[in-house]
């Protein structure tokens, strides 16, 4: 099964400052290469400020409107994620469980731990064949 | 925490922890059987404190205290310790251990990168030639995978008592035979690391091999044997051969949701639903694949098999597959690694690149094939063959053939439901999966 693993952005990562001092690079490359050593690392990302990106409101009215970034609320915004596979959700729960923290040590921030669906876990539609098809073009 | 929730983390910990801690001790203590008794006696004090006194903040390094300090005390206290101070001459911090356990904390602190080499150490002795191929694998389940004696006999389909012995043998095998506990060097690395790669393999596609009505245990080997490969790939990142598994597996694993229909029924390469196919351990396969040959290893036997499964991969239908290229991989294939399920695959994919004749003259060479006597595959294809060139009683026998030698009740009716129609334009059923 597999879980991601998210930081929730801070005002820091929003406005794109990155720790003064190597040490947290350090405990985050320490960290991913435990994950890799025990086999259970897929992948991971840090995600560029939302100030870069943009968002499209759809309306009731089946509107759309293009909202460029940076969004209020930086603790409801990712920062980056890193993806593992494991053999349960205790195991999920003991990897994010040593996870450091995110901002540096003694600084506030939320890691969040959300499962994926596989692809069995889905009830089967045409559309959603479909969708994997599409999927299944990307490589 | 509640006391339940408080024994699943402790679980979870010692997957995660036991192979390390396992690896460690053994290198005190020059023996894995006595390793991982005394690791599991660091488990069932972890047991005792934890749920009163709570997790500790790196569990890991907990577990790996007391179970040291218990190996220490044991080869103070032990008989061990007058026979094992000779052999251990060579490795100077070992000495230490018995003298100065202080002198090997400081030292730990300062090696902890050894940890990756004690691991090595681990898997290459679970994976001795001293063993059989059984004990090997119930052995590197057990101390790498961190599996329960019961979670081993589950997924091999065998009773426990029958697991729990193999690994006791195992266990004396390894002490009797005075089994060094290190990495081989030099000539002997190639031979010991094919071995650990062929187990591997082997726990892979007894899950690959899974149905439908299995225990869930079963298919979990896959994962097990993924993790595994990608954990020696790490410990041994300039052997090809060790990538060229690991993409292997990843590309095999990709196919995992398109291999069986909603019935559990199996689906062929050829026809199964690519949207269905993972494709991001597709992605991860093909890096591992591109790292494998720019180690220098195209040409090794698993790089092989992982560039023909990278074939069928990169092609986005069955129509669009490369065969002039997957003919050219077989014939480096069957140079390399030669037998006759090989110079068979050749032929059908011959057959799909320039036509049916030309597969046939192949196919027709292992007819006197004797490891292929009863390998129904054989006149499977070769019925495909004469159907597309219109010999269509020829075809029948062949097929009626295959029918007869298959233990697979939906092959058999495949087969018979081609005998009776050949003649009928009808795709070719490749061997493999």
């Amino acid at each position: 099964m597999r879980f991601m693993i998210i930081v929730r952005a801070t005002p820091d990562t929003e406005a794109g400052i990155f720790p003064a001092d190597d040490t947290l690079m350090a405990a985050m490359a320490s960290y991913h290469e435990a994950l890799a050593q025990a086999g259970v690392l897929l992948d991971a990302a840090g995600l560029q400020p939302s100030a870069k990106g943009w968002q499209i409101h759809h309306g009731r009215d089946g509107s759309r409107r293009v909202v460029d970034g940076p969004f209020a609320e930086a603790k409801e915004l990712i920062a980056g994620y890193t993806l593992i596979q494991v053999r349960s959700r205790d195991e999920a729960m003991e990897w994010a469980r040593r996870f450091p923290a995110p901002m540096g040590a003694g600084v506030e921030a939320v890691v969040e731990v959300r499962q994926l669906y596989e692809l069995d876990d889905l009830p089967p539609t045409e559309s959603l064949e479909r969708m994997r098809q599409v999927e299944a073009a990307r490589p | 925490m509640t006391h339940a929730a408080t024994h699943r983390a402790i679980e979870a910990v010692w997957r995660i922890e036991s192979a390390k801690v396992i690896a460690h001790v053994a290198r005190l203590v020059r023996d894995v059987g006595v390793a991982e008794e005394l690791a599991q006696d660091a488990l069932v004090s972890a047991l005792e404190h934890w749920p009163e006194a709570g997790l500790p903040d790196n569990p890991g390094a907990w577990l790996m205290a007391t179970a040291k300090n218990r190996a220490l005390d044991r080869l103070r206290a032990d008989a061990l310790h007058a026979r094992k101070r000779d052999e251990l001459g060579a490795d100077a911090d070992a000495l230490q251990a018995h003298v100065v356990p202080d002198f090997v904390d400081a030292l730990d602190a300062a090696r902890q990168d050894d940890i990756g080499d004690d691991l090595l150490r681990l898997v290459f002795t679970a994976c001795h030639p001293v063993l059989s191929t059984d004990a090997r694998v119930a052995l590197t389940l057990r101390l790498l995978g961190g599996l329960t004696t019961d979670e081993i006999a589950r997924a091999f389909l065998v009773p426990e008592p029958t697991i729990a012995q193999r690994i006791v043998r195992a266990k004396r095998t390894l002490a009797e035979a005075q089994v060094p506990f290190e990495v081989p060097r030099a000539d002997a690395l190639a031979p010991r690391l094919a071995s650990v790669l062929e187990v591997i393999y082997l726990i892979f596609n007894e899950g690959y091999s899974a149905t439908a009505g299995d225990d869930w245990m079963r298919p979990a080997l896959c994962a097990e044997a993924l993790r595994l490969g990608r954990i020696v790939a790490g410990l041994v990142p300039d052997e090809p051969e060790a990538h060229g598994l690991v993409a292997l597996m990843e590309i095999q694993a990709s196919r995992t949701h398109a291999r069986t229909d909603a019935q559990g029924r199996p689906v062929l390469l050829m026809e199964q639903d690519r949207s269905r196919w993972d494709p991001l351990l597709i992605r991860r396969g093909l890096a591992a694949l591109a790292r494998c040959e720019a180690l220098g290893g195209a040409r090794g036997p698993y790089a092989l098999q992982a560039a023909l499964a990278a074939c069928h991969a990169r092609a986005r239908s069955a129509d669009a597959t490369d065969w002039a290229r997957i003919v050219a991989l077989y014939e480096v294939l069957a140079q390399v690694a030669p037998s006759p399920v090989v110079e068979l695959n050749r032929a059908v994919a011959v057959g799909m690149a320039f036509g049916p004749a030309a597969a046939l003259t192949i196919v027709d060479t292992l007819h006197a094939e004797p490891r292929l006597a009863s390998y129904h595959w054989l006149p499977s294809v070769r019925g495909d063959l004469l159907a597309k060139l219109g010999r269509g009683d020829e075809a029948r026998t062949e097929f009626e053939r295959a029918a007869a030698m298959t233990r697979n009740v939906r092959e058999r009716e495949l087969l018979l439901e081609r005998a009776r129609t050949v003649g009928d334009p009808a795709l070719l059923r490749p061997p493999g999966r």
